[in-house]
């Protein structure tokens, strides 16, 4: 078991296994096909990551360094969270980005009822340290436990 | 904690309403989270909009758009915003019109009528490339934007020298009906300076699209500075420079996260401040030839028939520029004089923004390319591939940025000019 300390984007608390991409992850290309096709367990489409094509997301901690792709998304996020098909947790080694941001904060303002905690800034070291399957623990003030 | 004027402090109270407190306090959350001191005023003439299509699972973002409608709070500049999704001109079979129509994008009226009541600048003003003469939305050097659409938002700020952050859909509205934006990143000077020098030592002139994946994948969401590029383009900002770097620019957008690239001799913050815009820590990329055609051999083919004979071909993703339709009819015309056939034969596409198609109607090279069998089309390509049917049919392009998002594959310039005048795979 490790701990780690990150900062806290959207504030909550979950429990949930890891899914981890070491690459970007690319909202747009990875959300679209499953949100739009009623796939509630919101597997990957994103051909480009080798890490999580095909895995499923929805309910998941999503560890990540960040997202990349197309400016749509924080969007697709927002709506991944209306429909409740959103990761438990999103936690990023790197400063969170631009769109993973917008999408994370429009929820958190937007919707009632719908948690999504966003820690970032973890580190590389979380994303060497953390493997598909693990158990996570998210804390309100931005403790990471992964076992 | 970020500092308001007494104007935006207003708003997030609810002077306004608490639609407008609520998009007041999202910008501020969004700032705070970058570390954003203040906020402050956007200063281009329109705004440019990601989100043109009116796809059922956005519901969510029609809903918050009826909102602000509600709210009395339009945008408080007109803008532009992405690709239609539909064009009868594209070939569709009976299946995917119906997939089209009637499933996928059965809020597309709704949602277009959304948009005028918003602020659209003009009913087809629909094209990722806002930025062309003939479409209007060009802002000028040092403007501050709210736009999103990642290769408009690229393009804007290392052609033309505006600043805007990487913003998202529904952010890039929310910044316009506020009239303000969180001052952080591509904003700021220091946000401008590159962190990566990437260094073009290739024999030939780099394949825009692939060198623009190559860089996106290596520096992700940095700034690149790019030295020996200047070579191959030139060091003014012509016709074919602008064309090179939009259609780069949106590979490293869609293949990585850069919202902002320096070429050396030629892109306008480059020309003036040189090699002051690189940190003292920057990392160095060489490319060489090589190294591109490792990019593209890695590349994932995910054709269920790998050999299958391609069905349809898309140019133009982002959209084409008129002196790019031009270009593209003389060389289709001299494929086709080559290989002894009179018309492509494999159906293509080229896509343009309304207004670019409209000049192009206006040439001889309309009918010319007309004649050569080619459709051109408004459309996004990526709208029309991302659904099973479309998405299970070969369909082939040069556009890294469709590669990234569908299951259209990759070929450079000339195979797909082999490939839709000769035949052959």
């Amino acid at each position: 078991m490790r701990e780690f300390k990150g900062r806290v984007v959207t504030p909550g608390e979950t429990k949930a296994k890891a899914v981890v991409s070491h690459v970007g992850f690319n909202t747009l290309a990875s959300l679209q096909k499953p949100l739009q096709f009623g796939d509630k367990t919101a597997k990957c489409g994103d051909q480009n990551n080798p890490d999580l094509y095909g895995k499923p997301i929805a309910g998941k901690a999503l560890c990540l360094p960040q997202t990349i792709g197309s400016t749509t998304g924080g969007m697709v996020l927002y709506c991944a969270c209306a429909m409740e098909r959103q990761p438990a947790c999103m936690l990023f080694a790197n400063h969170i980005d631009s769109l993973a941001a917008a999408g994370a904060i429009l929820a958190d303002v937007g919707l009632e009822n719908v948690s999504m905690p966003v820690i970032d800034c973890l580190g590389e070291e979380f994303l060497s340290y953390v493997k598909d399957g693990m158990t996570i623990s998210v804390k309100e003030d931005g403790v990471v436990v992964v076992e | 904690m970020m500092k308001l004027t007494e104007e935006q402090q207003a708003i997030l109270d609810g002077a306004q309403g608490e639609t407008l407190a609520k998009v007041m306090k999202t910008l501020v959350m969004f700032g705070e989270a970058f570390g954003a001191e203040k906020m402050v005023p956007v200063t281009s003439e329109y705004n440019h909009l990601v989100t043109s299509f009116g796809l059922k699972l956005l519901g969510p973002v029609y809903e918050l758009m009826d909102q602000l409608l509600e709210a009395g709070a339009p945008s408080k500049q007109k803008f532009s915003v992405d690709p239609r999704p539909l064009d009868p001109n594209v070939p569709a079979n009976f299946l995917q019109k119906v997939i089209f129509n009637h499933f996928m994008y059965s809020k597309q009226d709704f949602y277009e009528e959304q948009l005028q009541k918003l602020g659209l600048m003009d009913k087809d003003a629909f094209t990722c490339t806002c930025y062309m003469d003939e479409v209007g939305n060009k802002p000028k050097k040092g403007e501050v934007l709210s736009w999103a659409e990642s290769s408009a938002v690229v393009y804007a700020n290392s052609v033309l020298g505006a600043r805007c952050n990487r913003n998202s859909g529904i952010m890039d509205i929310m910044g316009s009906v506020v009239g303000f934006v969180p001052y952080f990143g591509l904003l700021t000077d220091e946000g401008r300076k590159a962190s990566w020098i990437v260094e073009i030592k290739t024999e030939k002139k780099p394949e825009a699209q692939l060198l623009g994946s190559a860089i996106g994948m290596k520096v992700m969401e940095d700034v690149p500075y790019v030295k020996g590029l200047d070579k191959w383009l030139g060091t003014e900002l012509d016709d074919a420079a602008c064309t090179y770097l939009k259609d780069f620019g949106a590979a490293t957008a869609s293949n990585g996260a850069v919202g902002l690239y320096h070429i050396e001799n030629l892109t306008p913050e480059a020309k003036e401040s040189g090699e002051t815009l690189i940190k003292e820590d920057a990392k160095v990329y060489v490319i060489d030839d090589a190294e591109l055609e490792r990019v593209k051999s890695n590349y994932p083919v995910i054709w269920k028939d790998k050999d299958a004979t391609p069905k349809l071909c898309f140019m133009g993703c982002p959209h084409m520029s008129l002196q790019q339709l031009k270009d593209w009819t003389e060389r289709v015309e001299a494929g086709l004089k080559e290989s002894g056939n009179s018309k492509v034969v494999i159906p293509t596409v080229f896509t343009a923004s309304p207004a670019v198609l409209a000049e192009f109607e206006k040439t001889d090279f309309a009918a010319r390319l007309k004649a050569t069998g080619v459709i051109t089309s408004y459309i996004c390509p990526l709208m029309y591939m991302n659904n099973p049917l479309s998405a299970k049919m070969p369909v082939i392009t040069s556009s890294n940025k469709l590669r990234t998002y569908t299951s259209a594959r990759y070929y450079t310039d000339d195979e797909i000019l082999a490939q839709i005048t000769k035949g052959g795979r």
